[in-house]
């Protein structure tokens, strides 16, 4: 993936001899201009962000631009957009705000990317470096604010050091376990001139990630592989942004191993193969859990064993040898123990493995994962009133499974998982980690600009949507087609879900008084349906489906719906609720 | 177990918060830290005192390493090392008691620094057992304030921490 970005760059500096000339013969620009110069040297085609007095002069030289700028309605909605721009295509996701409350409110898109280590890059405006630590009007401490949550930050003291920093903020933001870089740029470094020069190095000398396995490993990972006779492949969202899902279904193939995926690995490996078990960990489905209860070998790549997977540490995967394929070094070992740790990019570590490896003596296993996968399929009762389940698998069947589906957060979010198929990586958009509500909409947002042919729905809840419900104005703005599809049940579901089975049934705040959805998305300029019967269904989703306009559907559904299987909090994976 | 690492980094503003902030919200305890310039003026060097086991100072280890300004990390707690610690020490000091402060002083090979018509002060450089030792010497004659740095190490011999075939040292380009 970013080698497309790599020679897009490349085509463009090609094309464009004339400013190249201009670029060598030194012309006088300001910091916002060199800025801006410089996203379109990275090969940057859209900006989402929120004008504001300190971010003025960058938004005066975009004026002259030719990148795109979404402007969002809120600076969460236009980080998060940036986010799902990113997971969509691949490329980074660029998001802009001015200081102070603008750039606070870019915060929770940022940790969001952090948690799913999504390549972005956030430019805040700043006070001018004069008012600096003053406590100056719109001033935030945003470096500072936002350490623990960016792979990097940068304040920009001078015009100079502009085309340097946005070159080692993009390669930085994509290279290596990818994730958020910040650059705040104080209002003086923006609007004062200097001799542009166009930056051709980078100085970093402490960044260095690591990207083939070391072979010594890869060797010992494989014999341990070949002599497992009941192996598991546990794939997370690294084979995702690697973009390994081929050499991860050569691999599953030929070992005939089961492979199940974490949320955010979802669509890395077709949900329709018959080798792949879904979703594992707290919601996951019984056969995966099952299967890593009872394997005798667990190949974990690119995922980091979050708890929300292993459930009690010290009951997962009892039986198994761990081999834990990641980028990160510091991933492995971190929250469970690892046999073999194999560092580096898991596209080349499975392409490295694949040379090696022979077919598996997985049948007799494979035959026993697959019967459970017979034996405890994903259920739900059927009644005459409109299930939540049913939607998604009509949205699947609808879509045939090709829709690029985000979701905000919450009982939606995992019905969206163990209901709709996903058969191509990048497709199911999701705020893992972090858990944002309110992130689906303006991800969708990021997703249909950034994909303008492709088909984009938002499974939200009733919650979740209000929490950036303001970005309905921004898909109507520009003409972004989405769908969004509101599971009402009139709770926070997954609130009121834990207060059933935990809380003895005390649903303390989790019942939501809602506006009317229908009137709102038409006072918004969308199109409203409101959907309450199950026979209703499948035309309203087609009449969506059809329509060019954004479509908010509420689906008035089952209101006390549970999301099952469940592993209660804690628990061993093998004790699952459902 | 206490773990010595020596940290390279570059010179660039709010590294120290980028450190500092990496041990307190992943629950590391720093027991000391001392920081300071190198033989190369871009370069500083942090030589923090950890405790925890093996494997929490292998992730600080981790952790640090993934810090984009942090050039090295070396644990040389297994290694042989110099180490170096400076403590100031404002001790009461009527006359009755001076000579014995002044023979304490020359058994731990110290100095006075300041004299005060109730008080001296003291400085000593040594590893931590013997900054420890002093203090607890001088205790008797009541201290009135103390000042001590973090410790900072260096390999004994030919080999450096600053330089080796590390990944981290090439620059990319």
């Amino acid at each position: 993936m970013h080698s497309n970005v790599t020679t897009k760059v490349l085509r463009r500096q090609r094309g464009n001899v004339q400013k190249r000339i201009r670029e060598v013969s030194g012309e006088q620009l300001s910091g916002a201009e060199i800025l801006l110069k410089s996203l379109e040297n990275e090969g940057v085609d859209t900006i989402f962000g929120y004008p504001g007095g300190q971010a003025l002069p960058i938004y005066d030289a975009l004026y002259d631009s030719k990148i795109r700028h979404i402007l969002c309605r809120h600076e969460q909605g236009a980080a998060h957009a940036a986010d799902g721009y990113a997971r969509a295509t691949g490329r980074p996701g660029v998001c802009l705000a001015t200081s102070g409350p603008g750039a606070t409110n870019l915060v929770t898109g940022i940790a969001n990317a952090f948690m799913d280590s999504v390549p972005m890059v956030a430019i805040t405006g700043q006070v001018p470096q004069a008012l600096l630590g003053r406590d100056s009007f719109q001033e935030a401490d945003i470096t500072g604010i936002t350490l623990p949550i960016t792979k990097h930050s940068y304040l920009v003291k001078d015009p100079s050091e502009m085309a340097q920093t946005v070159k080692e903020a993009f390669h930085i933001a994509t290279t290596g376990r990818p994730g958020p870089v910040l650059i705040d740029i104080p209002r003086d470094v923006s609007s004062s001139k200097t001799e542009y020069r166009r930056a051709d190095r980078m100085n970093l000398p402490g960044y260095r990630p690591v990207t083939d396995g070391d072979p010594l490993q890869v060797q010992e990972a494989a014999r341990a592989i070949i002599q497992s006779e009941r192996p598991v492949i546990y794939a997370g969202g690294g084979v995702v942004i690697s973009g390994a899902h081929e050499e991860l279904l050569q691999m599953a193939e030929l070992l005939m191993a089961p492979v199940c995926n974490t949320l955010l690995g979802l669509g890395g490996f077709p949900g329709d193969h018959p080798l792949s078990l879904g979703m594992v960990g707290m919601h996951g489905t019984k056969y995966a859990n099952y299967a890593i209860c009872e394997c005798d070998l667990l190949i974990a790549v690119g995922a980091r064993f979050d708890d929300r997977v292993t459930g009690k540490v010290e009951s997962f995967a009892p039986e198994a040898r761990i081999i834990h394929i990641d980028i990160d070094p510091a991933e492995i070992g971190k929250n469970v123990r690892v046999d073999i740790p194999i560092v580096g990019d898991v596209k080349r570590v499975l392409g490295q493995l694949l040379e090696i490896l022979k077919p598996g003596l997985g049948e007799a296993w494979r035959d026993k994962v697959l019967a459970w996968k017979k034996e405890y399929p994903l259920t739900y009762c059927e009644k005459d009133c409109l299930k939540p389940q049913a939607i998604i698998r009509e949205i699947c069947r609808q879509t045939d499974g090709k829709a690029m589906v985000t979701t905000e957060v919450g009982q939606h979010q995992m019905w969206a998982a163990h209901y709709y198929t996903f058969s191509k990586p990048r497709s199911f958009i999701t705020s893992g980690g972090l858990g944002t509500m309110g992130f689906g909409l303006p991800a969708a947002i990021g997703v249909q600009v950034g994909c303008p042919d492709d088909l984009v729905f938002d499974i939200a809840g009733d919650g979740s949507i209000q929490m950036n419900i303001q970005e309905l104005c921004t898909a109507v703005n520009y003409e972004l087609p989405i769908n969004v599809a509101i599971l009402d049940n009139g709770f926070l579901g997954m609130v009121r879900q834990w207060q059933e089975l935990f809380y003895n049934r005390r649903y303390s705040q989790s019942e939501l008084f809602n506006p009317d959805f229908i009137k709102l998305a038409e006072a918004y300029g969308a199109e409203g349906i409101r959907v309450s019967r199950p026979a209703e269904l499948a035309p309203a989703i087609e009449q969506a489906i059809s329509s060019s306009k954004p479509v908010m559907l509420d689906f008035i559904v089952d209101r006390e719906e549970n999301v099952l299987p469940m592993v209660p909090p804690g628990g061993a994976l093998n004790k699952m609720l459902g | 177990m206490r773990h010595t690492l020596t940290v390279m980094v570059e010179n660039n503003p709010g590294v120290l918060a980028r450190v500092a902030g990496l041990f307190s919200r992943r629950g590391f305890n720093i027991d000391s830290l001392a920081v300071g310039r190198t033989e190369n003026p871009l370069v500083s060097r942090m030589t923090i005192v950890v405790e925890g086991d093996d494997t929490t100072v292998e992730q600080v280890n981790k952790q640090l390493h993934k810090l984009v300004d942090v050039i090295k990390v070396s644990d040389i707690t297994k290694d042989a090392y110099v180490d170096r610690e400076l403590v100031m020490i404002k001790v009461y000091a009527e006359p009755s008691a001076r000579a014995e402060i002044m023979q304490l002083v020359d058994i731990f090979r110290a100095r006075i620094v300041d004299v005060g018509p109730k008080t001296l002060t003291v400085e000593v450089t040594g590893n931590e057992g013997k900054i420890d030792a002093f203090e607890l010497s001088l205790r008797t004659f009541g201290i009135k304030e103390l000042v001590r740095t973090g410790k900072i190490a260096m390999l004994r011999g030919f080999k450096t921490s600053s330089k080796n075939n590390n990944h981290k040292e090439e620059e990319v380009s």
